[in-house]
C-alpha cells in the first residue's frame, strides 16, 4: 500500500462508497419508507425469480467462456483492423434495447439472414423467441464486455514474462499454465459477476425475445408493482431480492477469485513467441466469428438508419448534444469516484459488494427513490440531466472498478514500492506513477462510462420533460409516434456518437500501446 | 415546436417569474413534438393568456407519489383501467363538462374523468394476409403458424386492454382462449413501440394496435397496405381521459383547460397528433382518411369499476394461459 497517499485516497474512497450506497440501498429505503404495507411475493414474481436466476447464470457463463478464446486471440495477434474490432466491442453493450432487439431480429429473426439461408438450404428454421433468444441477446450484449475485461487482464501481463517464457522454451501449453491461467483465475470471476448482475436486472430484452410470460424477470415484476399496482412495498421487497442475489454472487465470485499479481514489468510492448501454426488459424477463426456475431446486427442497425439520418428534426440533434454533455460529465465523475476507491482498495469483499450493487439495482427503484427524496425541494425536470449524469457514473462504476482495482494492485506491487522508497506522494506521485501506470484501464473506464450514459433511458424517465430529452428518449418518442424510419436514423446517430466517445477515451486496447 | 424558450435554459427563473402557469402532467407521446401537445399548448395559451407547461412521465404513479403536494393542475392521458384507482385517491376534482353529446361509441357517465380521445383496439395485418380474422373467435382459430405480437399487460396499456377484451368476451373461459392463442403468439413486448417495430420489420404477421393505426400509414406514408382487423362482435374500446387536481393552485386555469378539452381547438389536434378519434368533434371536421376508416359497428366495453375489479385475476389468467 502506498503509505503517503493513503489518507487522502482513503477518505475519497469512503465518500465514493457512501454515494454508491446512498444511490442503491438508500433509494430502496426511501421507496420502502413510502410503502403502505408489505405483502408477500406473488406467484408470478416467484416464477420470474427462477427464470431470472437461471438465465443470468447461463448468459454470464456463456459470455465469459466464449470471451476467453476471443480475448486470447486479440491479445497474442496483431492484425490490420485489430483496434477497430476492439473498439466495436464496446458497441452492443450501450444500445437501447429496442435498437439492439431490432438489430438481432434483422439477423436471427424469421425474415433475417440466417433463417433465409437455412430456408434456401432446406434446413429447419431457428426461432429467436424463447429462453434461447433471451440468452442469445444477453450474450450479444455482454460478450464484448467480457472480451474487453479478459483482454485487460491479458494486457496486464508484463512483456518481460512472455520474453522469459520464450527464452525458457515454453510452448503455448506451458504459457497457459504458468501465465495465462493464473491471470484468468483473477479476472474471470469478476467478469462473470458483472455480467450476471447485468442479466439479473435485464427486462425489456428478456421480454421482447422471451416469447411470453414464461420468460419474465424480477425487474418486470418491479415495473408492474410501480406502474400498474402503485405498490411501493412489493417493489422494494423485489428490489431487495435482486440485491440479495447479486450480493450472494459477489461473495461467491470473491471467494473463487485468486488475483494474480505479476509485479514489476517495465511496461514495454508485449511480443509473443508462442502460438504459431494451427493456433494462428484458431485465433483468426475466433476473432472472425465473434466479430461477425457482433457486427452483423450492428450493421443492420446502421443500414436501416442511413435513410432516416437526413430526415431528423433539429430537436433530435439538440438531444444528441445534451446526451454527449451528460456522457462527458458522467465519465469524469465516474473516474473521480473509482480512482480513489481503486487506489485505497485491497480487493476486499466490500469493494466487490459496492462494485456490484449499482448493477443489481433496479433503475426504476433508483429513479423513484431519488424522486421521493427530492421532489419536495426541487422540480424533477430541473435536475434531470444532473441526475442522469450522476446515476450513470455510479452505474458505470462496477466496470471501472473491475479494471482499475487489479491494475492498481499491480502498480502498488511494482512501481509503488519504488515510489514509496523515494518518499513520493501527492500530486507528483499521481502524475509520474499512478496515471501513467493506470492509463489503459482509466481510458477504458472513461470510454465505458461515457458510452453507457449515452444509451441510458432507465433512470431519466421519472425526471425528464420535453426540454431535457436525451437522444434515447427522443428515439423512443419517434417510435411511439410511428416514425420508425426517423427512429432508425436516431439509433444510428446514437450508435455513432457512443462509439466515437468510447473510441476517443479508450486507446488502451491497441497492440502497440507501449508505456 | 414552440417550446417556451425560457424553460430550456432558465427553468429556475421560469418557475418563479411566470405568475400564471398551468402545469399539465402528460405521457411522453402526448407532449412530444410529434404528439398533439404542442398544437394544444399553442391554442390554449392564445385563449387564456397564460403559460401551459407539460411535465412528462408516468402520470398517475407520479401523482400518487406526490399526493396533495403535486405541482400538477391537470392530468391527461389516463386510461380506462386506471381511473377507478385514481378516483379512489381523492386527488381529483369534478370536470364540470356536459358529456351528453360526445362523439364516442358509448355514452359517458363519469363526472371526474373526461374523455378526450378514443380508438378501438385491433390486430393490424398486411393486406397480403389471406383470410384475415373477422371475429375474435376467427382469430383464435387461425392456423398455429400465424405469428402475432402483443404487449405485456403488466407493462403496457394496450396489453392490459387486450386482457380486458378477452375477459369481456370469454369471462370464465378466458384461460382457454389464451391457451388457444398461445401457439400463435410470437412474443410479448414491454411496450407498443417494440411490438409495432417487430411488425413493420416483417417479423410478425399481426400486431396488437389500434383501428386508427392504418390512418398514419395512409396519411404520412401514402401506404395503404396496413389494415386493421374489424370484428363482427365489435372491437375493444380504448378511451383516454383527463382530470383536474383538487389540490391545484391554479383552479381557474385548470377549469379553463377542462372546458377547452371538448372544444374544437383541442379536438382537431387529436387525429393527426395522437392518431385516434376525438371525443367530441363534428365528423365533417375530421380528416378524410379518418372519415373513411373502417371501424367496427359496435364496441366491446369494460367499465372502469369492472376493469379495476377484474385486473389482477385477469392478468394471472393471461399469464397462466400463455405459460402453458
Amino acid at each position: 500500500m502506498a503509505a503517503r497517499s493513503e489518507p487522502v485516497a482513503r477518505s475519497l474512497a469512503a465518500l465514493a462508497a457512501a454515494l454508491v450506497l446512498a444511490l442503491t440501498l438508500g433509494t430502496l429505503v426511501a421507496v420502502a419508507l413510502r410503502a403502505e404495507g408489505f405483502a408477500g411475493v406473488s406467484a408470478a414474481a416467484r416464477d420470474a425469480l427462477w427464470f431470472t436466476l437461471w438465465q443470468a447464470v447461463v448468459s454470464a457463463t456463456l459470455s465469459v467462456v466464449l470471451a476467453i478464446p476471443v480475448a486470447r486471440a486479440l491479445a497474442r495477434r496483431s492484425f490490420y483492423g485489430r483496434g477497430a474490432v476492439i473498439t466495436l466491442m464496446g458497441a452492443p453493450f450501450i444500445l437501447p434495447t429496442i435498437v439492439a432487439v431490432l438489430g438481432l431480429v434483422a439477423v436471427f429473426g424469421r425474415s433475417g439472414a440466417i433463417n433465409a439461408s437455412l430456408r434456401a438450404l432446406g434446413l429447419p428454421e431457428v426461432s429467436l423467441y424463447g429462453a434461447q433468444g433471451v440468452i442469445l441477446a444477453h450474450v450479444f450484449f455482454n460478450l464484448p464486455l467480457a472480451v474487453r475485461l479478459v483482454l485487460q487482464g491479458w494486457l496486464a501481463i508484463p512483456a518481460e514474462r512472455f520474453r522469459l517464457a520464450a527464452s525458457l522454451g515454453m510452448g503455448p501449453g506451458a504459457v497457459q499454465r504458468g501465465l495465462e491461467w493464473p491471470m484468468l483465475r483473477g479476472v474471470l470471476p469478476g467478469a462473470w459477476l458483472l455480467i450476471f448482475a447485468l442479466c439479473l436486472t435485464s427486462f425489456a430484452v428478456a421480454l421482447a425475445l422471451g416469447g411470453g410470460p414464461g420468460a419474465t424477470t424480477v425487474e418486470l415484476a418491479i415495473y408492474q408493482a410501480f406502474r400498474f399496482e402503485y405498490d411501493l412495498g412489493a417493489a422494494s421487497v423485489l428490489g431487495l431480492v435482486q440485491f440479495a442475489l447479486a450480493g450472494t454472487a459477489a461473495a461467491l465470485a470473491w471467494g473463487l477469485a485468486r488475483p494474480a499479481v505479476f509485479a514489476g514489468g517495465l511496461g514495454g510492448t508485449v511480443r509473443r513467441w508462442d502460438g504459431g501454426g494451427w493456433l494462428r488459424v484458431q485465433d483468426a477463426l475466433c476473432v472472425a466469428l465473434a466479430a461477425l456475431f457482433l457486427l452483423a446486427p450492428l450493421c443492420a442497425v446502421a443500414l436501416k438508419g442511413v435513410a432516416g439520418l437526413f430526415e431528423m428534426p433539429g430537436t433530435v440533434w439538440a438531444a444528441a448534444g445534451r446526451s454527449v454533455a451528460v456522457a462527458l460529465g458522467s465519465a469524469a465523475l465516474c473516474l473521480a469516484l473509482t480512482l480513489p476507491m481503486a487506489l485505497a482498495a485491497r480487493r476486499g469483499l466490500w469493494v466487490q459488494l459496492v462494485g456490484v450493487l449499482p448493477l443489481a439495482a433496479s433503475p426504476l427503484v433508483i429513479g423513484t427513490g431519488l424522486f421521493i427524496v427530492s421532489y419536495r425541494w426541487v422540480r424533477p425536470d430541473e435536475i434531470a440531466l444532473l441526475v442522469t449524469a450522476v446515476v450513470n457514473a455510479v452505474l458505470a462504476l462496477p466496470f471501472a472498478l473491475a479494471v482499475l482495482v487489479p491494475a492498481a494492485a499491480e502498480m502498488r506491487a511494482g512501481k509503488g514500492r519504488l515510489a514509496d522508497s523515494l518518499g513520493m506522494g501527492g500530486f507528483a506521485r499521481l502524475r509520474l506513477v499512478t496515471l501513467p501506470a493506470l492509463r489503459r484501464p482509466i481510458g477504458f473506464s472513461l470510454g465505458l462510462a461515457a458510452a453507457l450514459s449515452m444509451g441510458d433511458l432507465g433512470v431519466i424517465a421519472m425526471f425528464a420533460d420535453g426540454d431535457t430529452a436525451t437522444l434515447p428518449l427522443q428515439l423512443y418518442r419517434l417510435m411511439a409516434s410511428y416514425r420508425i424510419e426517423q427512429a432508425a436514423g436516431a439509433a444510428l446517430l446514437l450508435l455513432a456518437l457512443s462509439l466515437t466517445l468510447f473510441w476517443a477515451f479508450d486507446r488502451g486496447g491497441r497492440a502497440d500501446a507501449g508505456a | 415546436m414552440k417550446a417556451p424558450l425560457i424553460a430550456a435554459g432558465f427553468a429556475l427563473v421560469a418557475s418563479t417569474a411566470a405568475a400564471e402557469t398551468l402545469t399539465v402532467y402528460a405521457p411522453d407521446y402526448f407532449a412530444s413534438e410529434w404528439g398533439p401537445g404542442p398544437a394544444i399548448q399553442a391554442a390554449y395559451e392564445a385563449e387564456c393568456g397564460c403559460e401551459l407547461e407539460f411535465v412528462t412521465g408516468d402520470v398517475l404513479p407520479r401523482i400518487l407519489l406526490e399526493g396533495e403536494r403535486s405541482e400538477a393542475d391537470v392530468a391527461i392521458g389516463l386510461s380506462q383501467d386506471e381511473i377507478a384507482r385514481a378516483g379512489a385517491s381523492g386527488l381529483f376534482a369534478p370536470h364540470g363538462q356536459d358529456v351528453s353529446s360526445l362523439t364516442m361509441p358509448v355514452s359517458w357517465e363519469d363526472d371526474t374523468f373526461l374523455p378526450f380521445d378514443w380508438s378501438h383496439l385491433a390486430f393490424i395485418y398486411d393486406e397480403r394476409t389471406e383470410n384475415p380474422p373477422t371475429s375474435f373467435e376467427a382469430l383464435l382459430a387461425l392456423p398455429d403458424d400465424t405469428r402475432i405480437v402483443i404487449q405485456d399487460p403488466r407493462a403496457s396499456a394496450a396489453g392490459l386492454a387486450l386482457v380486458m377484451w378477452v375477459e369481456a368476451l370469454y369471462g370464465d373461459k378466458a384461460g382457454e382462449a389464451w391457451e388457444r392463442l398461445a401457439p400463435k403468439i410470437l412474443t410479448v413486448t414491454k411496450g407498443w413501440s417494440e411490438a409495432y417495430g417487430l411488425f413493420t420489420e416483417g417479423e410478425a404477421d399481426m400486431v396488437l394496435s389500434y383501428t386508427t393505426s392504418p390512418a398514419y400509414h395512409i396519411m404520412a406514408e401514402g401506404d395503404e397496405s396496413k389494415k386493421a382487423a374489424i370484428f363482427e362482435e365489435g372491437n375493444y374500446l380504448y378511451v383516454e381521459l383527463a382530470a383536474k387536481l383538487a389540490s391545484s393552485d391554479q383552479p381557474e386555469l385548470a377549469q379553463g383547460f377542462m372546458d377547452f378539452i371538448l372544444s374544437d381547438g383541442f379536438q382537431q389536434a387529436i387525429p393527426e397528433g395522437n392518431w385516434s378519434f376525438p371525443a367530441k368533434l363534428d365528423p365533417e371536421k375530421l380528416p378524410e382518411v379518418f372519415r373513411n376508416l373502417p371501424v367496427p359497428a359496435t364496441a366491446v366495453y369494460v367499465s372502469a369499476e369492472e376493469a379495476e375489479a377484474l385486473k389482477a385475476d385477469a392478468i394471472e389468467t393471461w399469464r397462466q394461459g400463455l405459460s402453458q
